[in-house]
């Protein structure tokens, strides 16, 4: 028998090996062999989630307070399948892309290989304490993608992140400590009993210091500085898997405590990620709107669509909360990518990377255009893509609760982003003389517009994603 | 007050002046031991806390184990990049702010 | 003025934590009995190295995949050669590594075997081939390293695809990393002296791939 949850671990983890041995540069094939088949194991996992409810694995048989247990309900799975939509059309961007930059390539491979096996192993994770390995395996594979083969700019990003994500899984780790001082075991399904509204304050203290430390490595304003420097310096695929999956992480594991473990004390500071939300989606949108270069652009945008997985928190005892905010991942996930994709296209294509330098760029590259805005449509939160769905039952859960306040921010926001999309393609569609625009391979194109159309369409299918979500972990909590 | 409670505090007093160290520190080899010297503070709270009672758990033992190796590379891919980022500027300080 | 603001809340927290900690009551989970009920089937005597290679073996594989890993974004980082020059080495120091290097070879082996029912084990037994190695570097006996041929790729990710292999292959038997109890201690000892050579090389790396000094590939 085939456990699905187990070899979508093992298989990345085991090309990435492969990668490796072949040698500089190489690996591409293995690589995009094995996320295809982690795309189909996620998709197998999903059905057999919905037929069966959720999984689990003992590693070791030993099982939960000794051993660790690997866990799959809606939330993870659903997580699961969108690392794996969003990294297979573009391991096969990054393998055209990376045919002219032989530098950055060297161990592209073998760094997106552990990066994936590490963002696999932390959704399926029910060990806080394996979960911390887990978060310093996305991180440090981050920082790697980021600064390899680079110059100074990009090193000097990667120094700032590699800063900010350890300071971050530190803080966690302290958290996992005081847990395990307070409790004897780091287990989330074994510490949900546990943990009640009269915990003693050291687990008070870990909670914060937990979820301190991810907000910061979700680059959550005001802990945003790391972000735009090192999603925006990095090569385009690189910059799309960090934009839309890294981050993406951290703010699932700060759910997972959120409504796990930490659910009988987390209600009366609900409002602080909703607000600095609020803030990122404000402050994140003028610096896009402000911004000379279109990856920095798209990079500050990152920061504003963060703002909006945060608003939910008010309202998370809600189930349409929970779906608005796991729609706005797959959303900003899919559009993200698309647009750090079609952003490379651009700035291969003109060999300059300013929005001034896009003017006359339609005629040339209509296809990464339409991707750029599609994906834009998206961002904006327009019918029918999965942003509106997003938007709209965030809005809606808002009004129930009369938090009126919520529905605003998301409006705004939509709003801001209109504006920034808009400087980019009213600069494209100029009717300038056409400089010199260099032929790309049009495999890129057709990725970015792939991303691009995925994001859109996936609004109208929606309703498989929610029934899924629907799914609850072993034991009813979820 | 047993050992265990005493490492315990030591633990946490280390864990704050490295988090104050990587916050303050502008020189990156400096900022690099502050980073260590939060690690080994989580470290000592997750062994001290957990044997308040002073008898020792293998379990925190081994995690601690784990996350010294982990510390081990994080340590060294900061290193890397610090020199990486010597040789290419010849400073040993980021940059206040990047343009744009 | 962040200065004040940084050390004072540090101060705040230092304090808060104190207090929190000193109020704790005792646990509720005490994982040390079923720790000592399980250690005859866990294939070795010592129960911190039974933790780290059974009972969350898993932590210990992903750890090797962090460690791995740093050593993948060094050599993605890249390096430049800055002055090649080492001086003239001291004779007597040359001759005092030849002697120590094999020694520590040798108190590699006798770590690894200890582990098993005494602290010791692969990882502690990589670090001293490690320092063996850097210091055959440190007195000119051993050049630093470049780019890594196929043999030393094998060598450097030997270690962890042995682990992730009988990881996998043990999921015939129901589950990842579930050891057979009749087997289990030949396995970790497997694993572990697979881990040692690739430990040993990972943790050279990790100081001769930043090397200055001018050395061929490897």
């Amino acid at each position: 028998m085939i456990d699905p949850m187990v070899w979508l671990i093992v298989l990345p983890l085991a090309w990435a090996c492969f990668a490796f041995l072949l040698g500089p540069g190489r690996g591409a094939r293995p690589a995009i062999a094995g996320l295809a088949v982690q795309l189909l194991l996620a998709l197998q996992l999903a059905a057999g989630l919905n037929d069966s409810g959720a999984g689990a694995h003992a590693i070791g048989g030993w099982g939960a307070p000794l051993g660790i247990d690997l866990a799959a309900d809606g939330l993870s799975v659903a997580m699961l399948l969108l690392t794996q939509v969003v990294v297979l059309p573009l391991a096969i961007y990054a393998r055209t892309y990376f045919a002219s930059y032989a530098a950055e390539a060297r161990y592209f491979w073998p760094l997106a290989g552990f990066l994936i096996a590490g963002l696999n192993a932390l959704f399926l994770s029910a060990d806080l304490f394996n979960l911390y390995v887990t978060l310093e395996l996305v991180g440090l594979a981050a920082v790697g993608l980021v600064a390899a083969g680079g110059g100074a700019k990009q090193i000097t990003a990667a120094l700032r992140y590699l800063f900010a994500t350890l300071l971050g899984s530190g803080a966690y780790l302290l958290g996992v400590a005081l847990i395990y001082g307070a409790y004897g075991t780091v287990s989330i399904p074994t510490l949900l009993p546990l943990v009640t509204a009269e915990a003693p304050d050291v687990v008070r203290l870990a909670g914060g210091l937990m979820l301190a430390g991810l907000m910061l490595k979700t680059a959550l304003f005001p802990f945003h500085f790391w972000l735009p420097p090192a999603h925006g310096g990095a090569p385009a695929p690189v910059s799309a898997l960090l934009s839309a999956l890294v981050v993406k992480a951290s703010f699932y594991l700060i759910l997972r405590l959120w409504l796990g473990p930490f659910a009988p004390l987390a209600g009366i500071i609900a409002w602080l990620p909703a607000l600095l939300g609020a803030a990122a989606i404000f402050w994140g949108s003028y610096q896009a709107i402000c911004a000379r270069r279109i990856k920095m652009l798209v990079a500050y945008s990152t920061v504003a669509q963060l703002g909006y997985l945060f608003l939910i928190f008010p309202l998370l005892p809600t189930e349409g909360a929970l779906q608005a905010g796991i729609m706005q991942a797959y959303a900003h996930g899919l559009a993200k990518a698309a647009m750090f994709a079609a952003a490379g296209v651009l700035i291969e294509a003109t060999g300059q990377d300013t929005v001034e330098g896009l003017a006359g760029a339609a005629q040339q590259l209509p296809l990464t255009l339409f991707a750029f805005g599609l994906a834009g449509i998206t961002l904006m939160g327009l019918p029918p893509s999965a942003g509106f769905l997003a938007k709209w039952q965030l809005i809606e859960a808002a009004l129930a609760q009369g938090h009126w306040i919520i529905a605003v921010a998301a409006l705004a926001g939509g709003l801001l982003a209109a504006v920034y999309v808009f400087r980019v393609l009213r600069q494209a569609f100029l009717l300038a003389p056409v400089g010199d625009v260099r032929p790309v391979p049009r495999m890129l194109e057709w990725m970015a517009l792939l991303l691009a159309a995925a994001s859109v369409l996936l609004g109208l299918r929606g309703v498989e994603l929610m029934q899924l979500l629907g799914v609850p972990a072993m034991g009813g909590a979820s | 007050m047993t050992s265990g409670l005493i490492f315990a505090f030591a633990g946490a007093a280390l864990f704050a002046m490295g988090v104050a160290g990587v916050l303050l520190i502008d020189h990156l080899l400096r900022r690099i031991l502050a980073f260590n010297l939060m690690g080994s503070g989580a470290f000592l709270v997750l062994v001290g806390l957990a044997q308040r009672s002073d008898a020792a758990d293998p379990v925190p033992q081994a995690m601690v184990l784990t996350g010294i190796v982990v510390a081990v590379a994080a340590t060294a891919l900061a290193l890397g990049l610090v020199r990486r980022f010597h040789g290419l500027t010849g400073k040993m300080e980021l940059p206040v702010a990047d343009d744009d | 003025m962040k200065r004040i603001a940084v050390v004072g809340a540090a101060l705040a927290f230092i304090v808060a934590l104190l207090a929190a900690m000193g109020d704790l009551g005792p646990a509720a989970i005490d994982l040390r009995p079923s720790v000592a009920a399980n250690l005859a089937a866990s294939g070795v005597e010592h129960p911190v190295t039974a933790v780290l290679l059974n009972f969350r073996a898993y932590d210990t594989l992903l750890e090797i995949a962090v460690l791995l890993l740093a050593l993948l974004g060094i050599l993605a980082v890249g390096n430049q050669r800055e002055s090649g020059a080492v001086g003239p080495m001291d004779p007597l120091l040359q001759m005092l590594a030849r002697i120590a290097a094999p020694l520590m070879a040798i108190v590699a082996i006798y770590l690894l075997w200890a582990g098993a029912f005494r602290p010791g084990g692969a990882f502690q037994a990589g670090a001293v081939l490690a320092a063996s190695a850097v210091l055959l570097h440190l007195t000119g006996l051993m050049p630093g390293w470049r780019q890594p041929r196929v043999r030393l790729r094998w060598g450097l990710s030997g270690g962890f695809l042995v682990f992730l292999a009988v990881a996998a292959v043990l999921l015939i038997e129901g589950g990842l990393l579930r050891y057979p109890p009749a087997h289990a201690g030949a396995l970790i000892l497997l694993i572990e002296s697979g881990l040692t050579i690739s430990l040993g090389l990972i943790l050279a790396g990790l100081f001769l791939f930043l090397s200055d000094d001018d050395g061929g590939e490897s």
